[in-house]
């Protein structure tokens, strides 16, 4: 700490090995024992609350408008029988993934970041450490699992009532045909697109947790400091996560062969 | 019987801003200690330095033969299990009542079953004055009872060093006094090494029995009590009598012009915010309650006094030679009157 070297972008570089950092102590920490249980039931619990709202109530007119776009779509160039498989492969392997992100980030990440930043500026975080207690093992790792235990139900839930809505609207309001639309599903979606959905959600949990806690243990100076954590924490989230989905997407479709090509 | 913390050239800064650099004392084995210092010198720094909470850039803090600047992350885990620290603000757990703070410690690193720790938990409760407000959250409850709290969870794993910042802060004088007495007794119970961060001029007379004070990025002096209660430097001096005219001003360095316009009104008759006598001077320390053991410390603090007395100055001679009694002065072969001349140093004194 004595002699920091300064360049353009050395702040910058230096934050990202102190997170890479957090990530690594959070990860070798989760097989400390005792687990803390009671701690990860709770927040599972307090993040459920506060994202299964928000997220029906995004996943079904999302659901909505890819199932319309994709219906007058498909209707333009005359491929109506896709309209099912197509819609579905969206939800599952993007637009979940994506909603879920942005809920685990916006709801979950953002709830986490002020709870350890307002513990930090109150001293109680310096105080676990001075009693011996350290704070990832007790207050990190429960809730970084949190998210992503919730961010994987999360995305189920969403791609389940995304599905849905798309049906709906699909066949009632488009007027497509029930049949149609369920037979297409088993021609292009296979199992690996449900698995990489999940695996997805399951990064995504995983980095706005470790984000949230980073941002909410690294407040800067008071509690002016934890507002800007908290928000600081969803951007870079929001930025993190949809790289990440870029690079996972781009790796997805190079290794697994798309179904019946 | 507490342990012996070793600091050595000690320095620290936040960027580049030097809160204090080269400090070097010994907090002596179960002695009670107190680092004075004005606002915003350093002293809550320091404090958290001594845990391992900030790292200093240069010196060391050896406990037990452990550098705690350098030492290993679980290591430094380990040693902090001989910790009681009472923060500023109490820094209780907002999520938990005042019992289950103050259980915190006992069920993390101990083994006992619910009922000792209600016992122990309800014991130290009482001695801080907080029966009945079990059940209370820390948002619930007064500064001053926060603070109690805050000592109560620091006592109770029985800790070999303990750290208080600024006790008194929040409580009226009547508790400031029982809590004076409260660290007096705990220091002749279990024989913990004590160190007080603290303004109070009360508490810095009456219950330390070695003295410091920071300021201006330095240690000014550390060393048996008497030696800085008896000081002539201008920033004690002021200090110790809470005047305005001397070098510590609102901000923290005072320049000569601000200093010549207090000197103008003190002579033109505007009082400079002190009572006119002087508290400087050896007063009687606190003693245990009647009933509790004899401290320790006292006896082997004095030992250590009386080996380097004829390094002390004058006046703090005079006046640990005149806390002794007849007995003792015949015992150690000093007499009231005999002045010896000092080779005191002026500069953060290691004693
Ligand atoms: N985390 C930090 N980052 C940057 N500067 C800090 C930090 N903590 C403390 N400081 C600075 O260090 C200096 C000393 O602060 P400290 O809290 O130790 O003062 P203090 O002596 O305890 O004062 P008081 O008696 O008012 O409690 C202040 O100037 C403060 O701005
Ligand atoms: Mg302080």
């Amino acid at each position: 700490m004595t002699a920091q070297t300064t360049f353009p972008g050395a702040g910058a570089l230096r934050e990202t090995g102190k997170l890479c950092q957090l990530g690594i102590d959070v990860v070798r920490t989760s097989f400390r024992r005792p687990f803390q249980l009671r701690e990860f039931i709770q927040q599972s619990w307090f993040i459920v609350s506060v994202t299964v709202l928000p997220t029906a109530l995004v996943s079904i007119p999302f659901g909505a408008v890819i199932a319309l776009q994709l219906g007058s779509l498909t209707r333009q160039i005359g491929a109506q029988s896709f309209t099912g498989a197509a819609s579905v492969l969206a939800i599952i392997q993007q637009a979940s993934p994506i909603v879920t992100a942005l809920l685990i980030a916006g709801a979950g990440g953002s709830a986490i970041c002020a709870d350890l930043g307002s513990r930090k500026i109150r001293e109680e975080i310096d105080a676990m450490e001075v009693l011996g207690v350290s704070p990832i093992h007790r207050l990190v790792v429960p809730r970084v699992l949190a998210a992503m235990l919730v961010s994987v139900l999360l995305n189920g839930m969403v791609s389940v009532v995304g599905v849905l809505g798309g049906y709906f609207f699909n066949v009632i309001m488009q007027d497509g045909t029930p049949g149609a639309y369920l037979a297409s599903f088993s021609a292009l979606a296979q199992l690996p697109d449900l698995w990489i959905s999940e695996i997805k959600a399951l990064i995504f949990g995983f980095i706005a947790g470790i984000v949230a806690a980073y941002r909410g243990l690294n407040p800067a100076g008071g509690p002016k400091g934890v507002g800007d954590a908290v928000n600081q924490a969803v951007v870079i989230t929001f930025l993190l996560l949809f790289f990440v989905n870029f690079v996972l997407t781009t790796i997805y479709l190079t290794v697994v062969p798309a179904k019946g090509s | 019987m507490g342990v012996e913390v070793v600091v050595e050239g000690l320095t620290k800064s936040f960027g580049k801003q030097t809160i204090w650099q080269d400090v070097t004392l010994t907090l002596p084995p179960g002695e009670v200690s107190v680092m004075l210092g004005p606002s915003g010198t350093g002293k809550s720094v320091f404090l958290k330095s001594l845990v391992g909470l900030l790292k200093p850039e240069q010196g060391k803090i050896v406990i037990n033969g452990t550098d705690l600047v350098r030492c290993s992350e679980h290591k430094l885990y380990e040693i902090r299990k001989m910790f009681g620290v009472l923060f500023q603000d109490g820094a209780l757990f907002g999520s938990m009542d005042l019992y289950d703070n103050i259980a915190f410690p006992l069920r993390e690193h101990t083994r006992k079953t619910e009922a000792e720790v209600r016992r122990i938990v309800l014991e130290k409760m009482e001695m801080v004055g907080l029966v009945g407000a079990e059940r209370k959250l820390p948002g619930e409850i007064s500064g001053g009872m926060r603070k109690r709290a805050g000592l109560a969870r620091a006592l109770v794993l029985d800790p070999e060093i303990i750290l208080c910042d600024e006790p008194d802060s929040g409580l009226d004088p009547v508790r400031t006094a029982y809590l004076s007495q409260l660290l007096i007794d705990l220091n002749a119970q279990i024989d913990a090494t004590i160190l007080i961060v603290t303004h109070n001029i009360n508490i810095a007379r009456t219950v330390p029995d070695n003295l410091g004070m920071l300021f201006r990025r330095e240690l000014v002096m550390f060393g048996p009590r008497e030696v800085l209660l008896t000081s002539d430097e201008p920033v004690v001096e002021q200090f110790l009598n809470g005047r305005r005219l001397g070098p510590i001003g609102m901000s923290e360095e005072k320049d000569q012009a601000t200093m010549a316009a207090e000197q103008a009104h003190a002579d033109a008759g505007h009082s400079d915010g002190s009572l006119d006598e002087d508290v400087r001077g050896v007063v009687p320390q606190l003693e245990p309650t009647p009933g509790l053991p004899f401290r320790d410390a006292v006896r082997r603090r004095k030992d250590r006094v009386m080996s380097i007395i004829h390094h002390l100055p004058y006046e703090a001679q005079q006046g640990i030679i005149a806390s002794l009694t007849p007995e003792e002065q015949a015992r150690y072969n000093v007499h009231a009157t005999a002045p010896t001349p000092s080779p005191w140093p002026r500069q953060g004194g290691v004693l």
